[in-house]
C-alpha cells in the first residue's frame, strides 16, 4: 500500500525537488538533434524528480523488509532501524561519490518533511484527551522547554569554563544558550515514532506527545532570540531585546495557533460547499493545512503550532461535512504521507551523520551535553510533576514521570536547526553539528531501543483498546452534564463549566456556520457510535462469513453446488451458536435431510459484502445468483429475498439547492431468507422447525419483548445464518446479539411515505402471508425471528447523503429475477419481495 | 450577599456535617455562601425554583434530573446539609483512606460507588435499581441532541441495554452500570471498578482553581472515549486486549 502511494507522493514532493535542486543543466533540448533519434536519454531532466521518488522508494522497501521479520520490529524501533539504514547508505553514497550527497537539507526538512506529519499528528489528535491535559501539557512545553534550555546552556558554559571542554570549541555562554535551546527540545517525530511502538497509556502519551507538539513554539523563539543575540554580538544586546525575546515568545505562540485557526474555520467553511465537488474534498484539506503552515513560516511564527491547531480545530467540522469516502481519502493519504516523511527523515539523518566534514568532535561537549540534557530532563519533570500534582486530579506517579523523563526524544528539528546555524556566526557549529547528531542518535537509538523493555519492567500502565461502547458513550456525556451541572450549583466556573460554554457555543452558532445542514442534524456522538457499531458488525459479520464459508471448504458462493457434509457442519455450527438475530443479511439455504431434519440451512456468503454500492448492484445479483442448491430433497422453499437500500437522509430542505446526490454513500443491504417448511405441511410450525438439541434458545431480546412485530414467529421458519457467533470469539456474541438491533434500526427509521415494495412472483402461500408478509432470515430458534412488516420497514437510515431514487428499484429487479432462476428450482414456492426502503421523510 | 462573617460557626451543625462527609472548613464556608446566594428570599433552605434558575442549569439536558436528585424521596425543601451532602458525592476519591477506613464506618459519600450510584439514579427514574429500556429512552432522549426519530431512539436504547445487560432480564442492573461491559478491569490481583476509575482521571490543573479539596472534577468521566478516539492512533490500538475481562 506504501508502495503504490509513492506515485502519488512522488508527484508533490517532485515538484518540491525541483525547486529545490534545479536541475543543473538544461541538456540536449537546447542544440537541435542531428536526427530523428530513436532513442534519447533524458536524464539530467527528470533527474531531481526522480532521485526524489527513488529516496522515497529506498525508504519505503526499507521498510517492507523490516517488517518482513516481526521479531526485529517488535524489538528494534523502526526509527532505529531507519537510522541505521541510513548510515549504511550514507557510507555507500561517500564511497561511491566521494563526497556526501543526499543530506538532510533544513529546507527540506521544514518545508516539505514535517508539515505531513505534524498535520497528521494534530488533525488526528484526540482533541478531548488533549484539552484534558492542556495544563499539563503546557506546562512540560512551555516552562519544561525554557528549563532545560537555560540549565542545559548554562551547563555547559560552566563545564567549558571548568575546563572541561576542550579550548578549540570557541563559544561563549550565549553560543550554548542557543545550542541549548535547540538541544533541548523533545522532538515530535521522535517521540511518535517511538511511543507509537511503546504502547504506554493514553495520558502519559498525549502529555509527551503534546509536549513535544507545543514546545515547537518555545524552540523556535529561544532559537530565534539566541540567534540574533549570538548574530548581534552579547555586548549590543540591550534590556530592551530581553523584553522583546519574552514578548515574541507570545507572539510566535498565540499567532502560529491564530493563523492555525483561521486556516482551521476557513478549511471547515470551504468543506461546508463542497457538496458537487466531493472529488475535491480530500484535496482542500492538504491545501489549507498547508497553506496555513507556509503562512506561518512565513510570518515567522510557530508552523507546527499552527498545522496542529489547524488540524486539531477543523477536524469535527470537515469530517462532518465531507463524505466517506473522502474521509477516508484524508485518512489515509495523511497517514501515507506522514509515514513517508517519517521514514524519509530518519533515513536522511542516517545519511547526513556520514558526513564527517561538517562536524568536529570533542568529547568533553559530547558527554557533557548527553549527560546534561538526560539529568535536566528527569529533573525538569519531577519538579513540575510535583507542581502540577498538586493540582491534578490523578496525579502523576513516579513511574510516569520515568517514562516521561527517558522519552525525552530529540531528533531531526534539532539537527535541522543546527545545521541553520551560521559558521561564521558561531565558531564553534561543527561541534555542535556532532554533538547534536550523536545526542539525536543517542536518544533515538539507546532510549528509542530500552524504552519498551523499561516500560515493561516498570510495568507501565499501557493503553488499553477498549471497544467503544454505547453505555460509555452515554455514560460519558451524562457525567459531563453532572460535573457541568454541579458547577453551576456551585457556582464554581471550572474547566466543566467552560467546557459546557463552548459545548453550547459551538453547538449554537460554530456548527451552524460551519457544517451543512443535513451534516449538522445528524451528527450527534452517540448516535455517531450507534452508527459506528452498526458499520462494524455489518463488516465483521461479512468478513467472518467469508471465512466460515472457506474454512469448511466451501470456498464461494459462485460454487454451484456444495457437499451436504459441509453443510451439516456449517449448519450445526450456526445452530450451537442460538443467536437471536437474524441480522446477517446472509442467504441461507435451508435444506432437509431425512435423517436430520433440522439440519437443513445452509449459508451463502453474501455475495461480496454486506453493503455496496449502488453502482455494483449487478455484482451484487450475479454472486448472489450462484447459492449452491443442494440436490437433496427440497421440499417447501421460500425464499424471500429482501433488498434494503439505506438511503441517506439528505437534506430536503426547502433549500432545493441543498438536496445533493451522492453515489457512493448508497447502500445496498441484500439477503436473502430461505426458510424451510416441513415436508409434512406444518404451515405453522415455526417451533418445529429447529428442533435441535444443540440450539441455545437466547433469550428473547428486549426488542422483541417490547415490539410486537419483532416476535412475530412466522409460519415460515426462517433460518438465519448466525454463524458468526459461533466462528468468532466469544465477545462478538454479544455484538453480534446487539446487531440485531442494529439491522433494526437500519430497518426501520421512519419515513413518511410508504416503502415502495415490489412483490414480483407470487407468492402460493397465501394462508401465511397477511401474518407474515416478509421474512428475513433468521436464526433457528423461532423466537428471535422477527420479520419486517412492510410498514415498519420504512426506511433505511444511513448518514449518506443521497435521496432515493425510483430507478434503482427497478434496476435491482432483475437482480431478484436472475436470482430466481438459478436458485429456485421450479415449482418450488417462492416469494421474493424486493423492498426498497428509501429515507422519504426527513428527521 | 449572605453574611459576610467568615466564621465556619456560623453554620448549624458544622461538625457533624464536616464529618459526615468530609469537606474541610473552608469549603463548607464557601459552599454556605454559595447556599445562601442561591436561597434569594432569605428563607434558610431552597426550593427546586431556586436551583432551577441557575441559568446554565436551565440548558443543561440533565438539569431537570441533577435538581431532582437534591431532593431525594419527593422532599421540597432543601437545606444545607442536604445540599452539602449531595454535593460530597464530588470530592475526590481518598485513595489513601480506602485501604484504612474503619469497616464499619459507612462507606463515605465519594466513593467510587457512591459516585457511581449518584450518576445510576440519574438513570434509574423509579428507583428500582434497574435501568429499563424505557428509562434509557428517556435518557437518550435527553441526550441525543440531534433529530432522531423515535424509532431510531429505541433502537438505540435497545442495543444500549443489551450490551450492558448481562443476565437478560432487559434491564441494567447497578453491577451491570459499573461494569459497563467489559470495565472489570483485573490488575494488580485484585478486582477493580474500571469504570469508576475513569471518573476520577485527567483534570486538568489549569482550570481546576477551586480552592481546598472540594474538587467538584472528581466524577470526571474518562478523558475521551475510551476505544473510539483510540482508533485514532493506529499505534495505539493495536494493543490486544489481554486484561482478564470478566
Amino acid at each position: 500500500m506504501l508502495r503504490a502511494a509513492l506515485p502519488l507522493l512522488g508527484l508533490p514532493l517532485a515538484g518540491a525537488g525541483a525547486t529545490e535542486k534545479p536541475t543543473q543543466e538544461p541538456g540536449s533540448p537546447g542544440e537541435p538533434p542531428p536526427g530523428l533519434a530513436l532513442f534519447r536519454w533524458q536524464w539530467h531532466e527528470v533527474e531531481a524528480p526522480y532521485l526524489v521518488a527513488l529516496w522515497i522508494l529506498v525508504a519505503s522497501l526499507a521498510k517492507i523488509v523490516f517488517h518482513l521479520s516481526r521479531k526485529v520490529t517488535s524489538l528494534v524501533p523502526e526509527s532505529c532501524l531507519l537510522i541505521l539504514l541510513g548510515l549504511a547508505l550514507g557510507g555507500i553514497v561517500l564511497a561511491v561519490a566521494k563526497k556526501a550527497e543526499y543530506q538532510l537539507e533544513p529546507g527540506t526538512f521544514f518545508l516539505f518533511l514535517l508539515p505531513p506529519i505534524v498535520l497528521d499528528s494534530g488533525y488526528f489528535m484526540p482533541s478531548r484527551l488533549f484539552f484534558d491535559n492542556l495544563g499539563a501539557i503546557l506546562t512540560y512545553a512551555v516552562v519544561g522547554t525554557l528549563w532545560n534550555a537555560f540549565t542545559t546552556g548554562a551547563a555547559l558554559w560552566g563545564l567549558q569554563q571548568a575546563g572541561l571542554v576542550a579550548p578549540r570549541v570557541q563559544a561563549g555562554l550565549l553560543d550554548f544558550l542557543l545550542f541549548g535551546s535547540l538541544i533541548s527540545a523533545v522532538d515530535p517525530v521522535a517521540v511518535l515514532a517511538v511511543f507509537e511502538e511503546v504502547h504506554v497509556n493514553e495520558t502519559l502519551f498525549i502529555i509527551v506527545f503534546g509536549e513535544s507538539l507545543l514546545n515547537d513554539a518555545v524552540t523556535v523563539v529561544l532559537y530565534k532570540v539566541c540567534n540574533s543575540f549570538v548574530e548581534m554580538g552579547s555586548a549590543n544586546v540591550r534590556a530592551t531585546d530581553y523584553l522583546k525575546g519574552v514578548a515574541s515568545l507570545f507572539v510566535v505562540s498565540l499567532g502560529g495557533a491564530a493563523v492555525g485557526l483561521v486556516f482551521a474555520f476557513l478549511l471547515a467553511l470551504t468543506t461546508r460547499f463542497t457538496k458537487r465537488v466531493r472529488i475535491i474534498e480530500p484535496l482542500l484539506v492538504f491545501l489549507l493545512a498547508y497553506a496555513a503552515y507556509l503562512t506561518a513560516e512565513m510570518a515567522s511564527l510557530s508552523a507546527i503550532l499552527a498545522v496542529t491547531m489547524c488540524g486539531l480545530g477543523c477536524k469535527k467540522y470537515v469530517e462532518a461535512n465531507i463524505s466517506h469516502k473522502s474521509r477516508t481519502a484524508v485518512k489515509y493519504t495523511m497517514k501515507t504521507l506522514a509515514s513517508c516523511a517519517e521514514t524519509v527523515i530518519f533515513m536522511l539523518l542516517g545519511i547526513s551523520a556520514v558526513d564527517s566534514s561538517k562536524w568536529a568532535w570533542d568529547s568533553g561537549l559530547v558527554l557533557g551535553t548527553l549527560f546534561f540534557i538526560l539529568f535536566f530532563r528527569a529533573l525538569g519533570v519531577v519538579l513540575q510533576t510535583w507542581v502540577l500534582n498538586q493540582f491534578r486530579l490523578v496525579p502523576l506517579d513516579k513511574i510516569d514521570q520515568v517514562v516521561m523523563s527517558y522519552g525525552g526524544l530529540r531528533g531531526a528539528v534539532a539537527f535541522a536547526l543546527v545545521i541553520l546555524l551560521d559558521r561564521t556566526k558561531v565558531p564553534a557549529k561543527d561541534y555542535f553539528v556532532a554533538t547534536t547528531i550523536v545526542v539525536v542518535f543517542f536518544t533515538v537509538i539507546v532510549q528509542g531501543l530500552t524504552i519498551k523493555p523499561l516500560v515493561k519492567w516498570l510495568k507501565v500502565k499501557r493503553s488499553e483498546h477498549h471497544k467503544p461502547t454505547l453505555n460509555q458513550e452515554l455514560h460519558e456525556h451524562t457525567f459531563d452534564h453532572i460535573l457541568a451541572a454541579v458547577e453551576d450549583v456551585v457556582g464554581h466556573h471550572g474547566y466543566h463549566y467552560w467546557r459546557d460554554r463552548w459545548e453550547q457555543f459551538d453547538k449554537k452558532y460554530l456548527s451552524q456556520l460551519l457544517m451543512r445542514r443535513s451534516a449538522y442534524r445528524i451528527r450527534d456522538q452517540i448516535w455517531d457510535v450507534y452508527y459506528r457499531l452498526n458499520i462494524r458488525d455489518a463488516i465483521s459479520f461479512v468478513d467472518q462469513g467469508g471465512h466460515v464459508l472457506s474454512s469448511t471448504g466451501l470456498t464461494l458462493p459462485s460454487m454451484p453446488s456444495r457437499n451436504s457434509m459441509a453443510e451439516t457442519s456449517v449448519t450445526n455450527l450456526l445452530r450451537e451458536s442460538g443467536s437471536g438475530a437474524c441480522l446477517d443479511l446472509q442467504v441461507i439455504d435451508t435444506v432437509r435431510s431425512g435423517r436430520d431434519r433440522e439440519d437443513a440451512a445452509m449459508h451463502h456468503l453474501l455475495c461480496g459484502g454486506l453493503y455496496k454500492p449502488r453502482r455494483r448492484k449487478d455484482g451484487v445479483a450475479n454472486t448472489e445468483a450462484t447459492n449452491g442448491k443442494p440436490p437433496r430433497d427440497l421440499g417447501f422453499h421460500d425464499t424471500a429475498a429482501v433488498i434494503l437500500t439505506v438511503e441517506s437522509e439528505e437534506e430536503e430542505d426547502s433549500d432545493s439547492s441543498e438536496t445533493e446526490k451522492e453515489d457512493d454513500e448508497g447502500i445496498i443491504f441484500v439477503a436473502r431468507a430461505t426458510s424451510e417448511v416441513l415436508q409434512e405441511g406444518k404451515a405453522s410450525g415455526s417451533l418445529e422447525v429447529c428442533p435441535s438439541p444443540r440450539i441455545i434458545p437466547p433469550s428473547p431480546t428486549c426488542a422483541e419483548k417490547e415490539l410486537p412485530w419483532k416476535s412475530g414467529q412466522g409460519d415460515l421458519a426462517v433460518y438465519v445464518s448466525s454463524e458468526t457467533t459461533k466462528i468468532v470469539p466469544v465477545d462478538m456474541q454479544t455484538g453480534w446479539n446487539q446487531s440485531i438491533s442494529s439491522l433494526e434500526s437500519l430497518a426501520s427509521p421512519p419515513c413518511t411515505q410508504a416503502p415502495t415494495m415490489t412483490r414480483l412472483p407470487p407468492r402460493p402461500r397465501a394462508p401465511e402471508e397477511p401474518q407474515v408478509p416478509l421474512k428475513l432470515p433468521l436464526s433457528s430458534d423461532p423466537h428471535s425471528c422477527f420479520a419486517f412488516p412492510p410498514s415498519l420497514a420504512k426506511a433505511g437510515r444511513s448518514r449518506s447523503e443521497s435521496s432515493a431514487d425510483i430507478p434503482q428499484q427497478q434496476e435491482l429487479q432483475p437482480l431478484m429475477g436472475h436470482k430466481d432462476h438459478t436458485h429456485l428450482s421450479p415449482g418450488t414456492a417462492n416469494s421474493h419481495w424486493c423492498i426498497h426502503f428509501n429515507k422519504g421523510g426527513r428527521l | 450577599m449572605g453574611s459576610r462573617s467568615s466564621h465556619a460557626a456560623k453554620i448549624p451543625d458544622v461538625d457533624s456535617i464536616r464529618r459526615e462527609t468530609g469537606f474541610s472548613q473552608a469549603s463548607l464556608l464557601r459552599l454556605y455562601h454559595r447556599f445562601r446566594a442561591l436561597d434569594r428570599t432569605g428563607k434558610g433552605y431552597l426550593s427546586r425554583l431556586d436551583l432551577q434558575q441557575i441559568e446554565a442549569l436551565a440548558v443543561n439536558p440533565l438539569g431537570d434530573r441533577i435538581i431532582d436528585s437534591f431532593f431525594p424521596d419527593g422532599s421540597l425543601r432543601l437545606d444545607f446539609p442536604g445540599f452539602v451532602r449531595v454535593l460530597a458525592h464530588f470530592r475526590p476519591v481518598d485513595e489513601e483512606e480506602d485501604g484504612n477506613r474503619d469497616p464499619k464506618e459507612p462507606e463515605p459519600l465519594n466513593s467510587r460507588m457512591n459516585k457511581l450510584r449518584f450518576a445510576f439514579q440519574l438513570y434509574d427514574l423509579d428507583r428500582d435499581g434497574k435501568i429499563s429500556r424505557h428509562e434509557m429512552l428517556q435518557v437518550l432522549r435527553l441526550m441525543v441532541g440531534v433529530q432522531v426519530t423515535e424509532e431510531q431512539l429505541e433502537s438505540i436504547a435497545d442495543r444500549t441495554v443489551q450490551e450492558a445487560d448481562e443476565d437478560g432480564d432487559g434491564a441494567v442492573s447497578f453491577l451491570e452500570f459499573t461494569k459497563e461491559g467489559s470495565f472489570l478491569v483485573v490488575e494488580d490481583g485484585h478486582a477493580q471498578l474500571q469504570a469508576s476509575i475513569l471518573l476520577a482521571v485527567g483534570r486538568d490543573f489549569l482550570f481546576s482553581t477551586i480552592p481546598s479539596r472540594v474538587s467538584l472534577a472528581s466524577l470526571e468521566p474518562c478523558p475521551f472515549s475510551r476505544g473510539m478516539e483510540l482508533s485514532i492512533w493506529p499505534g495505539l490500538c493495536h494493543v490486544p486486549t489481554t486484561k482478564a475481562k470478566k
